[in-house]
């Protein structure tokens, strides 16, 4: 009986307590849920990333298996289509919804390992420009311009040519490609941070090169850097598949998005599925993780909110 | 205003020599014999084999080569093509109008519909208008242009006929390449529908190359427009009894282009790149298709020389946009 | 028949619910006279007169009994016609000078363009009269200045180019909107002078928007004390200031240090304006009066004739007659 009549009092102050200190979790949540269309992003990508998960699992049909039959059949709601086969298949009669589903692993690898390939190297080198403004910022930056005068793609083509394509080889690419904006980002964050007084004080109170580095300004540069962690991703993903369409990127038959739209070329009169349908993949996760990408920007850093 | 040039001129200099760096590294980084690669043969006669290092100067040590690489450059030797015998540079000047026509085409159509997008949606801000910007711009800007280009030539040329699929104009007519801007030949040739064939050549392509620069400027220019309409002196200059039109375009977009035009700079690289996939797709005889086939071809000299050639350009582009800038923002016209 | 006369006007931001900005205000400015509008922050002011220079944009809106400037009813006035007169008839400076002109276009140019747009005046003509203009408002090298940006002008120089720029439709009416807020004090004194003295040189009302009680003192010969959007207190110069009947005009002037030698510390009046959703029921400044009775809690006061000025309370102070 007591019980009862002393929860309801506890629970009213638990619910004061955590309107008036949200956690910092629960705030993101509620400032990125407020946009529509970050959260509709967030969960087409959530869609993708489970396909890509669970490829094997999920995909009707081996993606490489030659249907013999069944050469670029239509999907199912256009004439001459087979439930057998949802989006149809492509000129040597392979499903092609489990290419797509198989592409969207490739293209979550390629964008995944070459953001991590690019961030880490990016930030430390932005830190150290930030850091050491006379010793090593200029040579770094000016290395920076130099990469930043050739357009991204051509950059990857250019590296691309030099080690030749491949999945590999594209990743890397892209990472050296990406390297540049990290860098200027978490240089432009650590300058904006070293003249702030906690810096001041931590450096007062004897702290190490690598702790104030890591520990002090580092956190509070995260929220850019975030944010470009996923525009980069989105533009990694549309850059390995601009590769794979020239034929510099992932190599057939891997069912790579790009590189299925570059043998799809051909049927361009025939079977329009087998052109649009890849590319319309690509479109849609880039655009949802831009979709994303600004909602990060407006809940992590309002002053951002006009930069892009 | 001259020593602001000059200070930026400056700047240009370590950045080119770096580009240089690059692209000499371009060729020395390739895995393997480079003229094994370069011959496209294994086992090379060995006689033929250090002949071939003599000419190509690898013989040397690296920083004599960079010298001589310099040295070639300053003299404007740019090499020749492994396949043609053509030096780099005469087949770099005759397909370059090719793409500075497409790039103008592409940038024209782009700035002028996202300008006139961007204001509109500032003006109407929160309108259908404005969120159907805003959702179709970006679109745009998400926009795997290879598969956008191929979508075009199936509706446009395939499915209604209205353009052709493919090239810079029809062979039905024998145009004299004069200027090598096909638009302008085509005038000059004097033969009927030359003109009007090239344009729609054009059409198509600078669309495709257009879109993503088109969707930045639009979001571009309604953000600092948005921005630009909450200063105090927009409300002096309303005060002051002008016009909305004067207020808006002459006090307003005046101001608001200023963040635009740098991104405009910006975009002009990464139509270069949009160029090499828009060229591919249309079959547009440009640098961007040239150094692609190079590619393919192992045609390491024109791999190595027109990426230069693009970088020099792409730095020489964004310098005139930084004067552009100057000559638009009075404060830093005047910095120091 | 004064110049500016306005009865009864109410700005509000939203629809008839939202509280208006400004409450049922009047106010009426004679040809060559000086009034001065005081009050806190937030109590209207600006926006009293953003709604008569027809700058209150959506979802601003703007209602009056009155408000007629020189014999045109300036509520029934097209867009257009409205732009004949604003600008060259009234105009304004603001309170910033610093981001008050445009930093893209010569302090000649915004000059110019409205001696273009009001008086036609074009080229070699313009110019001339630009630079006559930036003489009078006692420009150090004028002619130089012409071709000069605004980044190049310091606070002061920049507010003397608004000030040209106001006064270069030669109007009737000119309204200043706290314009030496944001200068040094040693420009403020310079600023307010060259302003009086334009002022009697060309026979302009002046409405000037301040919160410096001693500049009213010194210039003005009106005086309307506003709170929380309506006009508490309506008087001559010397009068409120020696016989403040509102308890609010009251604790402004008790906040003024000269009024207030020999005190241990200035007079405050606890508590702000009320805001949206705490606006009391009876007087406005009930909440926060030294002097507040149960009536006034209950009802609200009307303006209405004292002693010495319009006042609204219902229990004025100072009432004695000497």
């Amino acid at each position: 009986m007591t019980d009862s009549t002393v929860t309801p009092v506890a629970a009213a102050n638990a619910v004061d307590q955590s309107l008036l200190y949200p956690s910092p979790y629960k705030e993101f949540w509620h400032a990125f849920s407020r946009n529509k269309g970050a959260v509709a992003g967030l969960a087409f990508m959530c869609l993708i990333v489970l396909c890509a998960l669970f490829a094997p699992w999920v995909a009707p049909h081996n993606p490489s298996e030659q249907y013999r039959d069944f050469l670029l059949t239509p999907p199912v709601w256009l004439d001459g289509g087979t439930w057998r086969f949802v989006l149809g298949t492509d000129e040597l009669g392979r499903d092609l919804l489990s290419r797509l589903i198989q592409g969207a692993r490739l293209s979550l690898l390629i964008g995944l390992s070459s953001v991590v390939l690019s961030l880490i190297p990016g930030v430390l080198m932005g830190l150290l420009a930030g850091f050491f403004p006379r010793l090593l910022g200029p040579s770094i930056m000016r290395l920076m311009d130099v990469m930043l005068a050739l357009p991204s793609l051509l950059l990857a083509v250019a590296i691309v040519a030099i080690l030749g394509p491949g999945l590999i080889n594209t990743v890397i690419a892209i990472a050296i490609v990406s390297l540049p904006s990290y860098v200027r980002l978490t240089r432009a964050a650590v300058i904006g941070e070293l003249d702030r007084d906690y810096v001041t004080a931590a450096r007062l109170a004897g702290a190490s090169l690598p702790r104030l580095m890591f520990v002090t300004v580092l956190p509070n540069c995260m929220a850019p850097l975030i944010v470009q962690a996923t525009l980069s991703f989105s533009s990694a993903i549309l850059d390995a598949a601009a590769l794979g369409f020239l034929g510099l990127g992932v190599q057939p038959p891997t069912p790579e998005w790009g590189t299925m739209l570059a043998s799809a070329r051909d049927y361009i009169e025939r079977a329009w599925w087998v052109v649009s349908l890849p590319g319309l993949t690509i479109l849609l996760s880039v655009l949802a993780i831009n979709l994303m990408g600004d909602g990060l920007r407006d809940a992590l850093d309002p002053k951002l909110k006009n930069a892009a | 205003m001259l020593s602001f040039i000059a200070r930026r001129l400056g700047l240009l200099i370590p950045t080119f020599f770096g580009i240089t760096l690059l692209t000499f590294a371009l060729i020395r980084l390739i895995p393997g014999d480079p003229v094994e690669v370069m011959m496209g043969e294994r086992r090379l006669d060995p006689e033929l084999h250090a002949q071939a290092m003599e000419r190509l100067g690898l013989n040397k040590p690296l920083p004599a080569q960079y010298l001589d690489y310099i040295g070639k450059l300053a003299q404007g030797d740019l090499g020749e093509s492994l396949r043609s015998r053509e030096s780099v540079w005469s087949e770099f000047t005759t397909l370059f109008p090719a793409t500075v026509e497409l790039a103008f085409a592409a940038l024209l159509f782009a700035g002028i519909v996202g300008l006139l997008a961007g204001v509109i949606a500032a003006l109407k801000r929160g309108s259908l208008f404005d969120h159907g910007v805003m959702g179709i711009s970006l679109a745009g800007y998400s926009m795997p242009i290879f598969w956008w280009g191929l979508i075009l030539i199936m509706f446009f040329s395939v499915s209604l006929g209205w353009t052709p699929v493919s090239g810079r104009n029809g062979v039905l007519f024998d145009v004299e390449p004069v200027t090598g801007f096909m638009l302008i030949d085509t005038l000059l040739s004097g033969e009927d529908g030359a003109f009007l064939d090239a344009v729609q050549h054009l059409i198509l392509p600078a669309i495709v190359l257009g879109t993503i620069p088109l969707a930045v400027i639009a979001r571009m220019t309604r953000s600092s427009m948005l921005e630009v309409l909450r200063e105090d002196y927009i409300r002096t200059a309303r005060a002051k009894g002008l016009s909305p039109a004067r207020v808006v375009f002459i006090h307003g977009l005046r101001n608001a282009l200023i963040p635009v035009l740098t991104v405009f700079g910006l975009q002009i690289g990464a139509l270069l790149a949009g160029a090499v996939l828009t060229e591919t797709i249309f079959s547009w005889p440009g640098i961007g298709k040239w150094l692609i086939e190079a590619i393919g071809a192992r045609d390491y000299p024109v791999v190595q020389n027109g990426i230069l050639l693009i970088a020099c350009l792409v730095i020489l582009v964004n310098f005139v946009v930084d004067i552009l800038y100057g000559l638009a923002n009075p404060r830093i016209r005047h910095q120091r | 028949m004064p110049l500016l006369q306005i009865n009864n006007l109410n700005v509000r931001f939203g629809d008839a619910s939202a509280v208006p900005v400004v409450d049922g205000l009047d106010l009426s400015v004679d040809a060559g006279e000086i009034l001065a509008i005081v009050g806190e922050s937030g109590s209207g002011k600006s926006v009293t007169m953003m709604a008569l220079m027809g700058l209150i944009d959506a979802p601003g809106r703007i209602s009056a009994d009155a408000m007629t400037f020189n014999g045109l009813d300036m509520l029934s006035l097209s867009r257009r016609q409205r732009r004949k007169v604003v600008g060259k008839d009234i105009a304004m400076i603001f309170q910033d000078p610093m981001t008050a002109l445009n930093p893209s276009y010569t302090v000649g140019y915004q000059i110019e363009e409205v001696l273009h747009q009001h008086l036609g005046l074009k080229g070699r003509a313009a110019r001339q009269r630009a630079l006559e203009l930036l003489q009078k408002v006692e420009i150090p090298a004028a002619e130089s200045r012409l071709d000069a940006y605004p980044h190049q002008l310091s606070g002061g120089m920049s507010q003397r180019v608004a000030i040209a720029m106001a006064i270069a439709g030669e109007p009737r009416l000119l309204i200043a909107d706290e314009p030496t807020t944001a200068l040094d004090v040693t420009i403020q004194a310079q600023i307010m002078e060259l302003l009086v003295n334009l002022q009697q040189a060309h026979d302009m009302a002046l409405i000037l928007i301040t919160h410096d009680l001693a500049v009213v003192a010194e210039t003005a010969r009106k005086v309307c004390v506003m709170y929380a959007g309506q006009a508490v207190e309506l008087g001559q110069v010397p009068t409120l200031f020696e016989h403040p009947a509102h308890p609010y005009s009251e604790a402004l002037l008790a906040a003024i240090p000269e009024h207030s030698l020999g005190a241990e510390r200035l007079a405050t009046l606890p508590g702000i304006v009320p805001g949206r959703y705490d606006r009391p029921q009876g007087c406005l400044l009930s909440p926060r009066c030294p002097y507040v009775q149960d009536h006034c809690r209950a009802q609200r006061p009307a303006l209405e004739a004292q002693a010495h000025s319009l006042v609204r309370c219902f229990y004025p102070l100072n009432q004695e007659v000497a």
